[in-house]
């Protein structure tokens, strides 16, 4: 089966490295707070570079290069279009969401200054009256580039394992 | 509101299919809730519909481009392979050993010269006939087949294989209509719209399990009162909302319909429209070009959601193409299993422009989010508290093609065309 890109690179075990990691692995618990949240108006606006790209795709998809999304957002103005309608505009059941993140690394940091990383995440799913359940486990799979002293997201791919969604994802993970 | 009944009119009536389920007297205005809860009907839906004289959808031929190439996939419940024969043939066999019964493709796609079952190594052949058995004539002169053992015996099961445009059909039953007879002059050409021969590139696949009964999801995609109500996207930006054009079309079985309907159709947004909840003055897009409509095909419409009888719609939204089969996962579930695609001859950006309209549908899509939240709201209703019987009266007692969206009328032609069907008449 197929590695998920740069899953072959050795990580350097350099101080500047674990800098980078902890920086993102910072950056990450505030990502999955704001979800946890249902915060989507800081979800598209501060985490993002305003060309970034982002999708949500099964690893089947991923491992073929087939490039669809189950969300696709091409830059920031599509991020903040899926806020909105989730936020304002869409029925759904209620329910409480945890996100999980962990096993952050940088694969490569790129001649741009561009940092190149992936980090496993789990999303908890638990609707009223129903039992917590694994909603999605897969991988982020990131471009950072640093802007303003801040790391943003240029691009995050989420490629889950779990093929088969629960119903419907209302919220990006 | 609907009558309260006990179990619908459960009892030994004639004519009902050996179920004992019999339909209500007051006809196709009322849906009994057992269609969508009975483990005895589903058992029946399996056998009379998705296993009987139908024409499932299994693929796309794109899948599977050259000679070895195959892909799991479902023909109603049951999981099947569909592979491309040495000869160029799109075969579809059942995906279960001919010696004890393994899964013996696993993988969900790949290429190989023949099928080999992991547990015993018996071997078949792309077509699904058995070329080799190990030990066949034991060891020592001991054990293995007796001499009457024939392999033309032991093969997989072969389902009827039909296909059109790039669409790979298969049936359990001999008896099955040519498919052209299946769907109706009226069908084929909404059909032939979308796969007009063009070369299909597979963007991807998405799929989900909808807690709810697989017939509730043709509903949803016969029912355009719905459309125009529950979805902000289609109401406010006018994919879909009263006062357009639009049409819920039926074949003459009752069985497939599409629905349609033509953007900016419309002299003015009715008075109506502005007060439902999904019409958002409000929701300014920041980046537009999700609504986006390139003009590639044929007819007058700008959406056609076409459902075909028993696990097959074709969805065409702007310019957003995919295919959907429905796979019962027994009374209270289904999966949908989503194929986007596009042409082979699209430029880059045309595909990314499918790519980003891609998120009106799937499981995350802002439609096809809330189809699958709102069919769970219904089986949980339904499941859960007495037994009753949905009301399908919009429209009247009227059957048949439809051009008001505040119409039953295509749910009514499905389920005079199920009971028939299914013998609860
Ligand atoms: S079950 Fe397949 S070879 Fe025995
Ligand atoms: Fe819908």
């Amino acid at each position: 089966m197929m590695a998920p890109e740069n899953a072959g690179a050795v990580q350097p075990n350099t101080a500047a490295l674990r800098e980078f990691r902890l920086e993102i692995e910072e950056f990450n618990v505030e990502y999955a707070r704001v979800l946890d949240e249902f915060d989507l108006v800081r979800w598209a606006e501060d985490f993002f570079t305003e060309d970034a790209f982002y999708r949500v795709t099964g690893r089947e998809n991923f491992e073929a290069g087939l490039p669809v999304g189950l969300i696709y957002c091409e830059g920031k103005p599509m991020l903040k279009d899926r806020a909105f309608a989730v936020l304002e505009t869409t029925t759904f059941a209620p329910r409480y969401l945890l996100h999980m993140n962990s096993n952050a690394r940088v694969t490569q940091v790129g001649a741009d200054e561009a940092i190149h990383a992936q980090s496993n995440y789990m999303v908890l799913e638990t609707l009223v009256e129903d039992k917590t359940r694994i909603f999605q486990a897969g991988r982020y799979l990131d471009t950072f580039v640093r802007q303003d002293g801040r790391l943003l997201l240029k691009k995050r791919d989420c490629v889950y394992d779990s093929l088969i969604i629960p119903n419907s994802m209302i919220f990006p993970v | 509101m609907a009558k309260k009944k006990s179990p619908a009119s459960k009892g030994a009536a004639p004519g009902n299919g050996g179920t004992g389920y019999k339909w209500p007297d007051e006809g196709f205005t009322v849906i009994p809730d057992w269609v969508y809860t009975s483990d005895e009907i589903y058992a029946r839906e399996l056998e009379l519909i998705f296993e009987g004289p139908t024409w499932n959808f299994v693929g796309l031929e794109a899948e599977i481009p050259n000679p070895g190439d195959f892909r799991r996939t479902h023909a109603g419940a049951r999981p099947v392979v569909m592979v491309r024969d040495a000869d160029g043939a799109v075969r579809v066999v059942e995906n279960r050993c001919a010696h004890r019964g393994a899964e013996l493709c696993r993988p969900l796609s790949g290429s190989v010269k023949e099928f080999m079952c992991p547990y015993h190594q018996w071997t078949y052949d792309l077509a699904g006939n058995l070329i080799g058995v190990p030990f066949r004539r034991g060891l020592d002169g001991e054990g293995g087949m007796t001499d009457d053992f024939r392999n033309e015996e032991h093969g997989l099961r072969k389902l009827q294989v039909t296909t059109r445009n790039g669409v790979v059909f298969a049936s359990y039953s001999d008896a099955v209509e040519p498919l052209e007879d299946y769907l109706g002059a009226e069908m084929i050409e909404t059909f032939d719209q979308t796969f007009d021969g063009r070369e299909i590139r597979i963007l991807g696949y998405y799929r989900n399990t909808i807690p709810s009964n697989w017939k509730s999801y043709h509903e949803n995609l016969k029912d355009p009162y719905h459309a125009t109500l529950l979805h902000a996207y289609l109401v406010t930006f006018g994919l879909f909302r009263a006062g357009q054009r639009s049409a819920m079309i039926v074949d003459e079985v009752g069985r497939h319909g599409v629905i349609a309907s033509a953007r900016g159709d419309e002299p003015e947004i009715k008075a109506e429209t502005r007060e439902l909840k999904a019409f958002r003055e409000d929701m300014v897009l920041q980046d537009g070009r999700i609504m986006d409509l390139v003009d590639e095909f044929e007819g007058p419409w700008t959406v056609t959601m076409q459902t075909i009888w028993p696990n097959f719609i074709v969805q065409r939204e702007l310019n957003t193409l995919g295919t959907r089969r429905i796979v019962p996962k027994g009374p209270h579930a289904f999966d949908l299993h989503w194929t986007m695609f596009g042409y082979a001859a699209d430029d880059d950006e045309m595909t990314r422009h499918r790519l980003r309209q891609g998120n009106l549908m799937g499981p995350s899509g802002f439609l096809g989010a809330e189809d699958g939240e709102a069919l769970q709201f219904v089986q949980d209703g339904l499941r859960h508290s007495l037994p009753s019987q949905a009301f399908i009266g919009l429209g009247g007692t009227e059957e048949g093609t439809s051009t008001s969206p505040i119409s039953e009328s295509a749910l009514r032609s499905m389920y005079r065309y199920y009971s028939e069907v299914m013998g609860l008449r």
